[in-house]
């Protein structure tokens, strides 16, 4: 698989048709290519490149920008410890070797089994609740060593893959706007005249 | 009064903590299912939004001017004022709204949205219809994945039910709001990267000016970029009108804010606080907020408005949330995150936290950034790993110099007999991030400087050019 999918090519005109410039669905389409494959791979970028209008190297150099996207493998479980201000005063430096002990994988690293990848994340926005910690884009708050630990063997016996998709996935509902129900973008030169209720009076 | 961690804080909304005051954001908090549409059409939901559509546009425009609707986002500058910065006669415009929420410390809006989403879509409504925008892009941060979730699902229930899309509550008045997402850049947060995020490219400052994207923003055309919080206030303002909404804080700070207080405090949490009159000595020390230091320490110092502000120590604690009087103290309010650090805390390397964060969050554009920030990273690690000279202390200095010349903002403090240098600083860079990796070691090494000279060794230099010149 490289390639976007049938149905992820579906998916990426739906989200195109949304702005006024193809080129603005880049990124959310590289979302798109992760969730398909776990990376973004280069057959994928090249593949929104035809679909946005740009050239593969424009799209990986947004790519290439960006935290989220990977252009490796990673495990299946993106494990990022926060370890700016306020959760280093709160510990995150010992969780983050502890993590590092328990999984046998320094920061940065991946597991042999391709279960978990550990990172060193910065401020996730769950300060008052340090040490935070995400999987997946999915919090853990005030995180102990020993809280940690039961993670790790909750995710390996699979029993929050409700609750926790593989890597790749991080909003599991899509805006979807009902074609009756929906404005439509314009591109901006195809728009000259106020908005129609910028007349002077009521809308109601 | 209530103990810390007890009665007002609430499972499903792990960090906020309620209180006896004013909410004008968080009403629907204490709700588990506040998310929903039914429970916001259940408590005033889209009242606010009804009230706009039977006013002309303008009037309601002139109703968040009066109000004085302050920026939530860290510069504080009122919205009604910023979508009057759109020229005249120039269409299409935009609305970006900046859910990109990344500052140390701060998060406010991802409860929002997580919480509340359609008070969000409201506000956006709001906007767009007074500032007569033609289409909202709703920027959340790509790591918030609850969020995401939260407000999709929100808008897709608000779409289904008519109020957002076309003919809106059977109105002249039609919005598309589109649900946009990042991909981890904390730059991304300064207005002009955020759009260039938008229009797919990497997420680096403009060059300034145009100063404001109102007059150049998105593919060019005028575009207001809004904080989530801010807009969230508009659907009560427009249910209670400005005269109610100034009522409370006072004239030049009205209103409420949400402000996250975390670190060595024993209730950490986000609270709705009274803008204005609320000081930092209130938010840490009075049960009703955090109940105090951590087993009884003492205050060491704190950040006042989020990783990128100057710090303040107890000399400051009676300094209100108001924005000039911050400034004048030598900080900021910023985004609304306060980091409490007690006696037991190691400066240099809280210091160094901070400045490892902006050192990697450079977008490389400006190059006494890209290159001063890895430099501070650098020397300030080694000196907390007990490897540094006391050259490591002026090199220091004089690399924070070259991001921001001149007098950078500090504290008063009684202790060392400092006065204050005031808030802005100046900057060599195009936006806040070169001068945000310097602020937190430049508060540390002005305020406690005996916690530097204890951990560098001091070295003799040794002339070198006499025995080259007799040659």
């Amino acid at each position: 698989m490289a390639r976007l999918s049938e149905e992820n090519v579906r998916l990426a005109k739906e989200i195109i048709s949304r702005y006024p410039r193809a080129r603005s669905a880049t990124i959310p389409l590289l979302h798109l290519a992760q969730q398909q494959d776990g990376h973004v791979t280069n057959e994928a970028m090249a593949h929104i490149g035809e679909l946005v209008g740009a050239t593969s190297a424009e799209v990986y150099g947004t790519a290439s920008f960006y935290e989220m996207f990977k252009f490796e493998p990673v495990g299946k479980y993106l494990i990022n410890i926060c370890g700016t201000m306020s959760c280093a005063l709160m510990g995150a430096e010992e969780l983050m070797h502890h993590a590092e002990h328990r999984l046998g994988v320094k920061l940065g690293g991946t597991t042999d089994d391709g279960m978990f990848t550990l990172e060193r994340a910065e401020c996730q926005a769950a300060c008052t609740e340090a040490p935070c910690l995400q999987v997946n884009y999915r919090y853990r708050f005030r995180v102990t060593d020993a809280d940690f630990d039961s993670l790790v063997d909750d995710l390996k016996a699979g029993r929050l893959n409700d609750e926790i998709p593989a890597h790749g996935t991080v909003a599991r509902v899509r805006q979807h706007i009902p074609v009756d129900r929906g404005v439509g973008a314009v591109p901006p030169e195809d728009v000259t005249e106020a908005p129609t209720w910028m007349d002077g009076k009521a809308a109601l | 009064m209530n103990t810390p961690n007890s009665t007002n804080t609430y499972p499903h909304a792990p960090g906020f903590v309620a209180g006896e005051r004013p909410r004008i954001v968080t009403s629907r908090f204490e709700h588990a299912d506040s998310f929903t549409l039914e429970r916001y059409l259940a408590t005033d939901g889209y009242a606010g939004l009804r009230a706009a559509l039977g006013r002309p546009a303008n009037d309601v425009h002139d109703e968040v001017k009066n109000a004085t609707v302050l920026g939530r986002g860290g510069a504080g500058f009122p919205a009604g004022t910023k979508w009057g910065l759109t020229p005249q006669g120039v269409f299409p415009r935009y609305l970006v709204v900046n859910g990109d929420e990344s500052e140390p410390g701060t998060y406010k809006d991802r409860l929002l949205m997580e919480r509340d989403p359609h008070q969000l879509i409201e506000g956006c409504l709001i906007a767009c219809y007074a500032a007569g925008l033609s289409q909202c892009f709703l920027y959340i941060r790509g790591e918030m994945a609850l969020a995401q979730e939260r407000v999709a699902t929100a808008l897709n229930e608000a779409y289904a039910a008519g109020y957002v899309g076309k003919n809106i509550l059977g109105s002249k008045f039609s919005l598309d709001i589109v649900l946009h997402w990042g991909a981890g850049a904390y730059v991304v947060g300064e207005e002009t990267a955020l759009i260039e995020s938008l229009e797919g490219n990497r997420g680096m400052p403009r060059l300034k000016p145009p100063y404001f994207p109102a007059a150049i923003g998105l593919y060019g055309q005028p575009t207001i970029v809004n904080n989530v919080e801010t807009l969230a206030n508009l659907p009560w303002l427009m249910r209670n009108g400005a005269e109610a909404y100034t009522a409370i804080g006072t004239k030049t700070s009205p209103g409420t804010r949400m402000v996250a207080v975390s670190g060595h405090v024993k209730r950490p949490g986000v609270y709705e606080i009274i803008n204005g009159v609320t000081t930092f000595r209130d938010l840490i020390y009075n049960e009703e907020y955090c109940g105090g230091i951590r087993n009884g320490n003492k205050l060491k110092a704190f950040v006042p408005g989020g990783g990128s502000a100057p710090w303040f120590t107890e000399d400051q604690l009676d300094v209100p949330f108001e924005g000039p009087q911050a400034g004048a103290a030598g900080s900021m309010l910023g985004s609304g995150a306060v980091m409490v650090m007690d006696e037991t805390t190691d400066i240099p390397a809280a210091a160094l936290t901070l400045t490892r964060f902006y050192a990697h969050e450079s977008c490389g554009k400006c190059t006494p950034c890209r290159e001063g920030g890895t430099w501070l990273e650098r020397i300030l690690s080694r000196i907390v790993d007990g490897k540094g000279t006391d050259a490591d202390l002026a090199q220091l200095v004089e690399v924070g110099t070259s991001i921001c010349p001149g007098d950078f903002p500090h504290a008063s403090s009684k202790r060392l007999g400092l006065d204050a240098v005031p808030f802005p600083y100046k900057m060599n860079t195009i936006c806040f991030v070169g001068p945000s990796a310097y602020a937190p070691i430049n508060s540390a090494l002005v305020l406690f400087p005996e916690e530097f000279a204890a951990r560098v060794t001091k070295r003799t230099m040794i002339p070198v050019t006499a025995v080259g010149a007799a040659s």
